[in-house]
């Protein structure tokens, strides 16, 4: 303990004082004696000139919630870049099904007014209306998403009319989302954005309910890799109708149904925790707050849900599916364990993962010393309960938090929609977290550190003290960590492979680490003419190229 | 595959469906990495910075160091001052670089704030150097901010220290990969001429894996040289988009005489490079580059029956595109379409004289393009293989054409950075990979009965 509060002390020293001050804040180290977690700071400003993972609200909105509907034809109102960096970026898979024709696929294809000087000047909004009606024309789409970038809101494009103009003029949705980079501090800001969006005008609009015994929604599941649909296919098996999932390989006619499920999945706290508890007051649709990173995680995940519905042939297939299924791949990663057991791993990722994948990581025997998030808020380090204190500020308060009030139609108690009395749901509230998430720390261990919005000097300077033997980041840490020596997996994009969610997740995960781990180029990064002595000859137990 | 996009002539007049650009900050970033111990900065909100990085990374597979003003609402009505200078302090006090070069973006730029008047009221540590560009994102292209920024090493450091001038030439590079300005620096070393070469991201974006970490690696023109630049006999710059603009300033403020060329990249282009700084400075061509250039030839005569006559597409940064065009016609290829998603008429009128001077007809150029629209030229007329980015994958696929990545960004393949496709043996490679890519499709396409062993 004393060691890593000291380390920190040092790694501090090379600041300022204002920022070593504001830093300090962001840290936490576990500690035995505290039992609850000590207040974090987090959803707050990045410090001028730091080197931050941070992207902005535009890259949360239309990069992460948006962009992943397939059958939503989105158009980035700005210069070029915005709208061209977040094209095909995010592995998000999508594919034609039933509902959704392979030529209502847009995913693949990249939409933006590329504003001029004269827009800039002058206005977008004639420019803007113009694209929309030609690409109506053209593309004949089921629904339109424009989302802002920086300059729009400054130069006071007024997106809402514009759309809402070409909406009556096409007939189809048009939905206006001002994200403009500079709102809020990280991405996080633009998830809010885009989630009261979807949920004022999309969700409750249709009235298709699927057919099933228990229908869910899987929301904050963008798909990456697949991951969607391996949890898909597990929970069919297990006996459940997947309504829609949120909103990775998602489709707006989906969307339109969202609020037709028994139950709501959580599985990206951070990203979707908005339409999750809207639609709970709205509807009365309850949410539970699942992991399907990791098959201890996973087969906890499915019998918390099992248990939701009260039904005794559920939660027989869920068993048998859990069975099967661990059965099957526990030798694989038995292999793999040989290689990855006892290592230890630093996580920077995201607004969830980095506690999702603590549990995968378990499974492989390996531990987590240092984790953090890019754009997390105190709730996904400390719990929900820390939100009714989480103060506002200046950064916050220009994201509109919208107050709903239940669906004079539509609105249920939220044990109607489990199927049981109001005492059994009260029952089942003690044994099942619902409509909770108690965040990263409770799985952290004593002496491992928190860190929130880690930057560049941070991760150089934890790295080269703590020794990790895998870093788990973004694509801008992956080289630099690489670069010390350090393996890297790549957590937004899994170096494109995947999926790494449920069973056949936690096959490739464990393979991938195991990789990077072992692959032979480690051994030779000091030339023969530089070596002191004889390498040892010693081969890695186990897989190598499985 | 791109079943979505509607089949015949569509009305497209304004915006970009799949665009080939991308904006001027990522271009002002890439042109900052190649000064020695430089770190960029990105005056907006944190997205662009994180954008870039990310964008820069994906093509090079290494470490892209970059920070970013951080803008927030408030900064964005008040304006970003004293981010600016928040961010100056921070930088020079955490990270330690030499240099550090700031680029603007659509935002700090919609809003007016003043780079180089903030720069002057803020704490510069002694020895330190804080050089700017302005990179509004809604003019021109990333090759038009790399440009900037080249403009802005030269107006921020080159000076002339008297009226003679030393015997060294400056080669400016254009966007190119680490691999082909370490090519290009290996050529002029073996004409016997001293080189300043600027920015120059060799040794910065190729850097080795060895076991010390280096946050600001060996590679980069030194401040030092870029200065001495003002002190040359020449300037070659090479791509007139990317590097004409700071040769001309070079030649205004320092009184350095600079020659315009295309990037080197086919036999012409080299040529053309070799001789200019053979006719300047009057050296002799070594025996290894004159054997270099006779293999070039010995291989076009070997393989041409691969590809002459073989009707292509090509795409990507002007720079590139126009001396690709040019090679793709010595190697006997018809370029039926030839697009840039920068802005620039020159382009068009450059394009068009190659092919008139080769008699080729029926071309469609365009310059402020997008790959929607070289996507509708193909679909009415196909053509047998396509040369650019990996943004071509998508319509490689949908119409069963062959792609050779070339150019800027290569996402989904590793390597390219690091191999040079300019001089001659950027020749050999770019013969090699078109070659290749049509007797792949051969091979694929033959009957069991035409399959054959050599070819």
């Amino acid at each position: 303990m004393d060691g890593i509060e000291s380390t920190l002390e040092e790694l501090y020293t090379q600041y300022p004082e204002t920022v070593k001050k504001n830093r300090k804040k962001h840290l936490i180290v576990k500690s035995v004696a505290e039992e609850s977690c000590p207040q974090i700071e987090a959803n707050t400003r990045t410090i001028p000139g730091i080197i931050s993972q941070r992207g902005c609200a535009y890259a949360g909105c239309k990069g992460v919630v948006v962009g992943p509907i397939k059958d939503m034809l989105t158009i980035t109102h700005g210069p070029v870049g915005c709208g061209y960096y977040s094209w095909g970026a995010r592995r998000n898979k999508a594919r034609a099904d039933a509902t959704t024709p392979k030529d209502k696929i847009y995913g693949q294809m990249c939409f933006t007014t590329d504003m001029q000087e004269p827009d800039i000047v002058f206005g977008g909004e004639k420019k803007l209306a113009k694209m929309i009606d030609e690409v109506v024309a053209a593309f004949h789409p089921r629904a339109i998403n424009i989302c802002a970038t920086c300059p729009i809101g400054l130069i006071g494009d007024d997106l809402n009319a514009v759309a809402k103009a070409a909406q009556e003029r096409h007939g189809i949705q048009v939905l206006a989302y001002n994200c403009e980079g500079y709102k809020g501090v990280s991405q996080s800001a633009g998830h809010h954005i885009a989630n009261n969006n979807i949920m004022q005008n999309i969700v409750g609009t249709g009235t298709g309910k699927k057919p099933g015994r228990h229908v869910i929604n899987i929301l904050g599941e963008y798909n990456i890799g697949g991951d969607g649909w391996e949890q898909e296919r597990i929970l069919n098996d297990c006996g459940y109708t997947v309504n829609c999932v949120l909103t990775g390989d998602s489709s707006y006619l989906d969307i339109k149904n969202l609020h037709l499920a028994d139950l709501n999945l959580v599985m990206c706290h951070r990203s979707i925790n908005y339409i999750a508890e809207m639609m709970n007051t709205k509807y009365g649709i309850p949410w539970l707050k699942i992991n399907f990173i990791g098959v201890e995680a996973t087969n906890q995940s499915l019998r918390q849900m099992a248990k939701c519905f009260n039904d005794p042939e559920l939660e027989k297939r869920t068993e048998e599916v859990i069975a099967r299924e661990t059965a099957r791949i526990e030798p694989v990663l038995e292999q793999y364990r040989k290689i990855c057991r006892g290592r230890k791993a630093f996580a920077f990722v995201g607004g969830s993962r980095s506690h999702h994948y603590q549990h995968l990581l378990k499974d492989l025997g390996m531990e987590v010393v240092v984790a953090g998030y890019e754009f997390a808020h105190r709730d996904d380090y400390e719990g929900r309960q820390v939100i009714p204190t989480i103060k506002s500020d200046a950064d916050s308060k220009n994201i509109p938090e919208l107050h709903l009030k239940p669906d004079e139609k539509l609105y249920k108690e939220n044990h109607e929609y489990l199927n049981m009395t109001k005492e059994q749901f009260e029952a089942l509230k003690k044994e099942v977290p619902l409509d909770y998430y108690e965040g990263m720390y409770p799985d952290m261990k004593t002496g491992d550190i928190m860190i929130d919005d880690c930057n560049h000097y941070e991760l150089e300077e934890l790295v080269n003290k703590l020794k990790p033997d895998i870093v788990f980041t973004g694509v801008r840490d992956k080289y630099i960590a690489e670069k010390m020596g350090v393996p890297a997996k790549q957590m937004h994009s899994y170096d494109y492979a995947g999926p790494y969610a449920g069973y056949d997740g936690a096959i490739n995960f464990a393979r991938d680490v195991a990789h990077a781990l072992s692959t032979p180029a480690w051994k030779l990064i000091v030339p023969p003419w530089e070596r002191k002595e004889e390498p040892e000859e010693k081969s890695q137990d186990g897989v190598t190229n499985a | 595959m791109l079943d979505c996009v509607p089949e015949g002539h569509v009305q497209h007049t304004v915006g970009k469906i799949n665009p080939a650009k991308t904006c001027q900050p990522i271009g002002a970033m890439y042109a900052a990495l190649g000064i020695h111990a430089c770190l960029p900065h990105s005056h907006g909100s944190q997205g662009c910075c994180a954008y870039h990085r990310m964008h820069l990374t994906r093509h090079f597979r290494e470490q892209v160091l970059a920070s970013s003003s951080s803008f927030t609402e408030g900064a964005s009505v008040f304006g970003g001052a004293s981010n600016l200078k928040t961010s100056i302090k921070n930088i020079f006090k955490i990270y330690n670089p030499d240099v550090i070069a700031i680029h603007t973006t659509c935002l700090s730029e919609t809003i007016g704030d003043d780079v180089s008047t903030i720069i002057k009221q803020s704490e510069i540590p002694e020895g330190k150097v804080v050089i700017h560009t302005n990179t509004p994102s809604y003019v021109g292209s990333h090759i038009t901010g790399f440009s900037n920024m080249c403009k802005s090493m030269v107006s921020y450091l080159a000076q002339a220290d008297g009226e003679t001038k030393k015997e060294q030439v400056n080669v400016i590079p254009g966007f190119t990969n680490p691999g082909d300005m370490r090519e290009i620096r290996r050529i002029v070393s073996a004409l016997g001429i001293k080189l300043i070469m600027f920015p120059d991201t060799s040794g910065v974006l190729d850097a080795p894996l060895t076991n010390k970490y280096q946050m600001y690696p060996d590679g980069g023109a030194t401040v030092a040289e870029i200065r001495d630049s003002g002190n040359s006999e020449l300037t070659i710059a090479l791509g007139s988009f990317a590097s004409n603009a700071a040769a001309d300033l070079l030649q205004e403020k320092c009184g350095v005489t600079g020659i315009p060329l295309k990037l080197p990249i086919g036999l012409k282009a080299t040529d053309d490079f070799i001789m200019a700084l053979k006719d300047w400075f009057g050296v002799e061509i070594p025996r290894d580059l004159a054997v270099e250039r006779g293999q070039v030839i010995d291989t076009l005569i070997d393989t041409h029956f691969h590809y002459q006559g073989k009707s292509v597409a090509i795409f990507g940064d002007p720079d590139h595109v126009i001396a690709m065009t040019e090679f793709a016609i010595t190697m006997g290829l018809v370029p039926k379409y030839v697009l840039t998603g920068t802005p620039g008429k020159e382009f068009e009128a450059t394009i068009q004289k190659m092919l008139d001077d080769a008699g080729i007809t029926g071309s469609k150029i365009k310059a402020e393009g997008d790959l929607f629209e070289l996507h509708e030229w193909i679909r009415e007329e196909k053509v047998d293989l396509l040369i650019g980015t990996s943004y071509g994958k998508y319509i490689a696929r949908k119409e069963d054409i062959p792609l050779v990545r070339f150019g800027f960004p290569i996402l989904d393949r590793a390597i390219h950075p690091l191999m040079p496709v300019v001089g001659y043996r950027g020749c050999l490679r770019l013969i090699e990979q078109i070659s290749d890519a049509l007797l792949e499709r051969r091979d694929r396409d033959a009957l069991d009965e035409d399959f054959e062993l050599i070819l």
